[in-house]
């Protein structure tokens, strides 16, 4: 009986264990080939074939088909840079500069990767749209009104997600450090 | 005491079995991948438009809105494929997913440096059965080999400003998949 007993405890332990772990893993993202820089992170191996299981998983499990390795590279960011989740009814400022690649886009998703309906459809910029500072610079106001320059609105939604996706890049899986690609800054303003 | 402390340990343990074990088989019984959702909507080795995502509607998630996409759901069973894209304005990439959606290569009009980006596709047996006298002038054709031999091709273009995306949609319309008949 006692035997019996102590299976099932262990079974059931087993399955809690094995599968939270798996839903946690593959909804957060694991630290394997993740290049951090400041608020955002890339995974340049996910677009090659040396993608690891965790990613592999990962991209199964959503259908979103990753940037390959000969396209580009995507940063994603869920939270500001003092690791605050990005909040739709928050004024957030992103500024900077972006690294070195023949374009790039920003775009705003809600957190399963699905665009934001708002009233001006915007979803995001090109570097050929946005409007920069005199040293190249520029500032995105990722807010739920809207704001003069470069408004990216998010909608109001309560949980949002950045995509600084790069084509044509020498970042990718060889990049160490900040230093060789410097991303804006996310920062929040002002929350309700 | 100790015999349920020691059940707990082995509950710990199998756990860490039965996560190992469903992150590796996952890909293989996922239901909604990516081409999965494209079987629905394209036909075998042509090129079909996808449509832009919406805030309501996007066939996968996490696509960029700033381009314009194709996609040509391969089977090379029937023999190699032939891919001919014309470069719009901007950028223009080709990427290639294996069945499971793992990049295994992709290609930007820069690095194709001409007018069109023009390559095969086949298997690593298609290839190895290519004609010697073939190879040489193979040279100056790029091939591709796909390690499955089902998989997804897309086709992306970007609209630099919002205003350029019908021509560049129009541009990706003239991009042909078709099994190579010749060889």
């Amino acid at each position: 009986m006692r035997l019996i007993f102590g299976c099932l405890l262990a079974f059931v332990i087993a399955a809690a264990i094995g599968l939270s772990m798996t839903w946690l893993t593959l909804s957060r993202g694991t630290a394997f080939g993740a290049i951090p820089i400041g608020a955002w992170t890339a995974w340049p191996k996910t677009g090659t074939q040396d993608a690891d299981p965790y990613s592999r998983a990962t991209i199964a499990r959503s259908g979103e088909l990753p940037v390959g390795s000969g396209d580009g590279v995507a940063f994603l960011a869920r939270a500001d840079d003092n690791g605050k989740a990005l909040d739709g009814r928050c004024d957030v400022l992103i500024n900077g500069v972006t690294p070195q690649a023949r374009f790039w886009t920003i775009t705003l998703y809600d957190s399963q990767g699905q665009l934001v309906a708002n009233s001006i459809e915007r979803h995001g910029f090109t570097s050929q749209e946005i409007l920069r500072h005199a040293d190249g610079s520029f500032e995105v106001a990722v807010a739920p009104r809207a704001r003069p320059s470069n408004w990216l609105p998010t909608g109001g939604i309560e949980n949002y997600v950045l995509m600084l996706r790069l084509y044509d890049t020498p970042v990718g899986v060889a990049t160490r450090a900040a230093r060789e690609a410097p991303m804006p800054a996310i920062q929040v303003r002002s929350c309700p | 005491m100790m015999r349920w402390a020691l059940w707990l340990l082995a509950g710990a343990l199998l756990g860490g079995i039965v996560h190992l074990v469903t992150v590796l088989i996952l890909p293989a019984t996922a239901t909604q991948d990516a081409y999965s959702r494209f079987s629905t909507m394209s036909e075998v080795n042509t090129v079909t438009p996808v449509p832009p995502p919406t805030p309501q509607n996007a066939v996968i998630p996490f696509m960029d809105p700033a381009f314009a996409a194709a996609v040509c759901r391969y089977d090379l069973s029937a023999g190699p494929i032939k891919l001919n894209v014309p470069v719009s304005i901007a950028y223009t990439s080709v990427s290639f997913y294996t069945r499971r959606g793992v990049a295994y290569y992709a290609i930007n009009d820069r690095a194709a440096g001409r007018r069109a980006i023009e390559l095969d596709l086949m298997t690593s047996a298609q290839r190895s059965n290519l004609p010697d006298d073939e190879e040489v002038t193979a040279a100056d054709r790029l091939i591709v080999e796909s390690p499955t031999s089902t998989g997804l091709i897309m086709v992306r273009a970007l609209a630099p400003e919002a205003g350029l995306m019908p021509a560049v949609r129009n541009a990706l319309n003239a991009a042909r998949c078709r099994v190579d008949v010749k060889s």
